[in-house]
């Protein structure tokens, strides 16, 4: 066994996190940066930080992930870290030609007390920022929080920095997108092209971590929200913000400046959210849904109906973060699966409000958020009853093979398995492609499983 | 590839090409961590000095090299990361240290990661309550041993004292041996720093606190700096076995607590990583008397020469013979595997920027392979590691050294004991045999190649630009922006889940892994045939 000191019996756990169901803010800093087209990330701390975020994903996506550290040492821990941050913003723009440095913070330099506003404003008046370069910063302290929170932060930073509102209003719906995969972000782009909506989406990870390998090494990908395209943001119709919790604060900032009217939604994960998503587009862009929509939607119910016996009433427990948990225990619910563990680490009332709400039917079900809501808790918790179905980041592989229990990866990070950033989980394609992969881990686990009388030729 | 690839690259151009691009004063200032070397002179390099802000780096923290490095191999402690919740989560399990119980009821805390997930509260008004009440859960659920405490970054500068903490949960659990590290991410210049910091706690904390061992063979040996990357250790294991030696203590890869409690019992200790644990070598010298050695088993050739050290200093003819039967029996294989391999290989060329030994270490591999490493350095080496140890008494102690703490070892007043007579050591001293020694990378160099020290993320793009080598070897941050280009990289910390690479047995797989790489053909794929030049289009021309 490798979880071999997890029991059913629990204890009232306060103070220690065992095997996280979250990380910490820069990480996500880094990653909304890096869907801003031409922008290089920098971490204002240790080395450290830098290097775990850079590693973590790009294990994740098998794709290069550049970003700068202000590389703090003991003596910039205790004066400051303005000079590293100065230089820092110097180096980068002299050896690495960005167009635009995200500065994010971490716990060190937050603790510290650096003032990333002032800093920045000396790096200009020194002469650090060339013309027609930018630097956009938020502060991600660590113990704030989690990687989500990050995520949302620098979101707000790119409305806070960029979005400008001029007199001419444009018929375009800004599509704020949550923490998914660039598959899932192209997907989206795709059904509102489909539409033929005009619309921006940011941060855009698409053509930046999925790019082609062609023998042509570009430190800044052709992908990426470019800065035009951010500054129009604020001349938008409407907003429509993918995923509370990485999305609501920069939406709100949105509205506040530019007077951009916004609405909240799921990220597109299951056939539900994915029709609250295009009606409410078709009613912002003022455009139809096209039959071919429809006819897709169509295609994705005759999986579900032609595999209804599979997953009827089906135990799942799933970990990972709000924004992608409660479309994804939403359309389990529509598969009339019964997801009854969810863990996140991410804290929130949402959360728990719309679990209470999805959940309403399984009384079985339990759900926690924030601290100590880790995997360690949602192990034991299958200990005392066990589940058909682990859904979770690569971390679950050792609870689906301790318990012999069929698992999906979805989530941050998957680091062994490779595609997720090819093939999309949004949208009514997305989901067949999920429901796909269930069928596979239930079927593959049981035709290996089972009496060799009982393997069956069909489904 | 040609025979002469090397010869045909002007690699003396590369520092004026490289450096052009910086500013003076970053120009100045990494030129002097390029150079052209020569190893019969040896040049002074500049290494273990700061990162420049802004440039990239392969490097990671002090908290990195202390946790993730040395302790976190072991399976039988568990390590509390004091701290907000990232640092935990990105040393859980992304090292590869196998580890290997043989019954379920033996203790094994890998597949776990602990954190107390400091709130905004806790760095406000301290983390110390928040930590100690994670140890009490943490003895509740697992009743361990041993935990050891590992402070971030905002630990030390809050002022938590991980050290008084653990202290005090000894008074309270007698039974369990607690205690802490000050490895915040922003002390020294790199990994190496927690290193020694790692070193110090092990020697303060572990080794020595148990003298009552079973010995299973008269020739018992340490093998220090060895962390079980893709079962590296398993495979020292298994020659060691064959040839009838034990190995008292692995640090640390696969260890227990109990190996480092008796690793003063041992009669030599082989350091492998001389940079993350040249520490506790010489400490366990000082103490008990311990005399160590350089050793490495990445390659067949220096896994053989490694194993006939180890007879020569116990000097015992039926060990040598054993040893040598070895070698012959598992020869065979590595023969036949090379052979295979390098009629792909030979002639190609590699570039090696990892660790604090690798770059030095995997050399011998290629070479078996036929192949050439035309520039190579250190993540986050000193300069005993590419000039040898002779230049140690020169290398000037900055600020950043300074901060880290040295402890002063004196020879145990019951257990010092020489393990050979001054007499003995000189005799095997004139049979060549090198004790408390390490030559470094550059004399194992060829004259005219390039050795840089914490490589940069342009000064990379260059060397490929310039000199597109067959292989590039480093680690994950690099791997996919060197492929995009074109090149495969080899992954030097985690093999690419691959491995093991040590002894003979992985010196056959790094030569298949390697003649994979040599045979792929999916590089030869990038172009579409209808961007290739010899595509030539036609149009229907209509009136």
């Amino acid at each position: 066994m490798l979880l071999r000191h997890t029991t059913a019996k629990e204890i009232d756990r306060k103070a220690l996190t065992i095997n996280p169901a979250k990380t910490c803010q820069p990480v996500g800093a880094m990653y909304a940066a890096l869907g801003i087209h031409g922008c290089l990330p920098h971490s204002h701390g240790s080395q450290g930080c830098c290097s775990y975020h850079r590693s973590a994903l790009s294990r994740h996506f098998k794709e290069p992930v550049m970003a700068a550290t202000s590389s703090f040492s003991e003596g910039s821990s205790v004066f400051g870290g303005s000079a590293n941050l100065v230089q820092a913003i110097d180096t980068i723009f002299k050896v690495y030609s960005p167009e635009i440095i995200a500065v994010h913070t971490t716990c060190l330099s937050e603790t510290i007390g650096d003032d990333l506003t002032q800093i920045v404003s000396k790096a200009v008046e020194d002469g650090c920022v060339p013309e027609g370069k930018m630097v956009i910063h938020c502060n991600t302290p660590s113990y704030v929080g989690t990687h989500v929170t990050g995520y949302s932060n620098q979101v707000a930073a790119m409305v806070k920095f960029f979005s400008t509102a001029t007199p001419k209003k444009k018929n375009v719906v800004n599509l704020v997108a949550g923490w998914m995969e660039p598959s899932d972000m192209g997907e989206i782009k795709r059904l509102a092209s489909v539409m033929e909506a005009r619309t921006i989406m940011f941060p855009d990870m698409t053509g930046v971590l999925d790019t082609p390998m062609n023998g042509h090494y570009k430190m800044y990908p052709d992908g990426g929200t470019t800065s035009k395209d951010l500054i129009a943001t604020g001349d938008s119709k409407f907003t429509l913000g993918l995923g509370q919790y990485c999305t609501e604060d920069a939406c709100i900032k949105l509205e506040n400046k530019c007077k951009v009217k916004f609405e909240i939604l799921d990220i597109p994960i299951g056939f539900k959210a994915t029709d609250r998503f295009l009606m409410s587009l078709s009613r912002h862009a003022n455009l139809p849904i096209p039959d071919s929509l429809s006819d897709e939607r169509g295609r994705l119910i005759d999986l579900i109906a032609d595999n209804a016996k599979y997953l009827y009433g089906k135990r799942v427990a799933l970990f990972g973060d709000p924004d992608t948990l409660i479309p994804l225990t939403e359309f389990l619910v529509s598969l009339d699966m019964r997801p009854v563990y969810i863990v996140t680490g991410t804290p929130g009332k949402p959360f728990d409000e719309r679990m209470t709400e999805l959940l309403k039917d399984i009384p079985e079900a339990k759900f926690k958020s924030g601290e100590t809501a880790d995997m360690f808790r949602m192990h034991q918790w299958i200990k005392q009853e066990g589940v058909d179905l682990l859904i979770g980041n690569t971390y679950g592989k050792y609870i689906a093979r301790d318990e012999d229990t069929p698992f999906v990866r979805f989530g941050f990070p998957i680091a062994d398995r490779p595609g997720h950033n090819y093939f999309a989980k949004t949208g009514y394609n997305g989901a067949a492609n999920l429901v796909t992969q269930i069928l596979d881990a239930f079927l593959d686990h049981e035709d290996r499983t089972c009496a060799e009388e009982k393997l069956e030729f069909q489904l | 590839m040609d025979k002469n690839k090397k010869e045909t690259l002007d690699l003396s151009k590369f520092k004026e090409e490289v450096l052009a691009i910086y500013p003076p004063k970053i120009a100045k200032k990494r030129g002097k961590s390029i150079l052209l070397n020569d190893p019969d002179t040896i040049p002074e390099i500049q290494a273990n000095v700061r990162t420049i802000p802004g440039i990239i780096t392969q490097r990671g923290c002090t908290y990195a090299g202390c946790k993730g490095v040395v302790l976190g191999p072991t399976r039988d402690i568990i390590n509390i990361t004091h701290g907000p919740i990232g640092c935990g989560f990105y040393s859980w399990l992304t090292r590869r240290n196998q580890t290997r119980t043989t019954s379920d009821d033996q203790e094994n805390f890998i597949p776990y990661t602990f954190s107390t997930d400091m709130q905004d509260s806790n760095i406000v008004f301290g983390g110390e309550e928040k930590l100690k009440a994670a140890i009490r859960e943490a003895i509740e659920l697992f009743n361990p041993k041993g935990i050891a405490i590992f402070s971030t970054c905002p630990v030390g500068l809050i002022g938590d004292d991980v050290h008084r903490v653990s202290r005090q949960m000894v008074e309270e659990y007698p039974d369990v041996n607690i205690f802490g590290f000050s490895c915040e991410g922003y002390r020294g210049v790199s990994q190496s720093a927690g290193h020694h910091i790692a070193n110090n706690g092990l020697f303060k904390h572990l080794i020595g606190r148990k003298d009552d061992v079973t010995p299973t063979s008269k020739f018992r040996v340490n093998v220090l700096g060895e962390y079980n990357i893709g079962g590296d250790a398993f495979a020292i294991d298994s020659l060691f076995e064959k040839c009838g030696i034990e190995i008292v203590s692995t640090m640390s890869g696969n260890s227990t607590l109990e190996n480092f409690e008796t690793a003063h019992t041992a009669d030599l200790s082989l350091v492998m990583c001389h940079r993350s644990i040249n520490y506790v070598a010489e400490m366990l010298e000082t103490s008990f008397g311990i005399p160590w050695t350089k050793g490495n088993f990445i390659g067949a050739d220096a896994t053989a020469k490694t194993m006939r050290k180890v007879g020569e200093y116990f000097g015992d003819a039926e060990l040598s013979a054993q040893i040598e039967k070895v070698i012959a029996e598992e020869m065979i294989a590595v023969k036949a595997a090379a052979d295979k391999a390098t009629a792909k290989t030979t002639g190609k060329t590699t570039m090696i920027f990892v660790g604090g030994s690798r770059a030095h270490h995997y050399q011998e591999l290629f070479s078996e392979l036929g192949m050439t490493t035309i520039t190579a350095g250190y993540e986050f080496g000193h300069r005993d590691d590419y000039e040898g140890r002779r230049v140690i008494p020169t290398i000037k102690i900055d600020a950043d050294s300074r901060n880290i703490e040295e402890i002063t070892v004196t020879q145990d007043a019951t257990r010092f004991k020489p393990r050979k007579t001054e007499e003995e050591l000189e005799k095997l001293k004139a049979g060549g045999l090198e004790f408390n020694n390490y030559d470094g990378l550059m004399k194992d160099m060829e004259k005219g190649t390039l050795v840089i020290d914490d490589l940069s993320h342009h000064e990379m793009e260059k060397l490929i630009e310039l000199y597109k080598p067959d292989v590039f070897c480093a680690g994950i941050k690099e791997k996919y922006v060197v492929q995009k280009m074109g090149i495969p990289l080899k992954q030097l910390h985690n093999y690419d889940s691959g491995g093991p690479y040590a002894a003979f047995e992985g010196a056959i797989n790094f030569y298949k892994d390697i003649e994979m790489i040599a045979c792929s053909t999916i590089f030869k794929q990038m172009k579409a045939p209808w961007e290739s030049e010899e595509f030539v289009t036609a149009e229907y021309v209509f009136n």
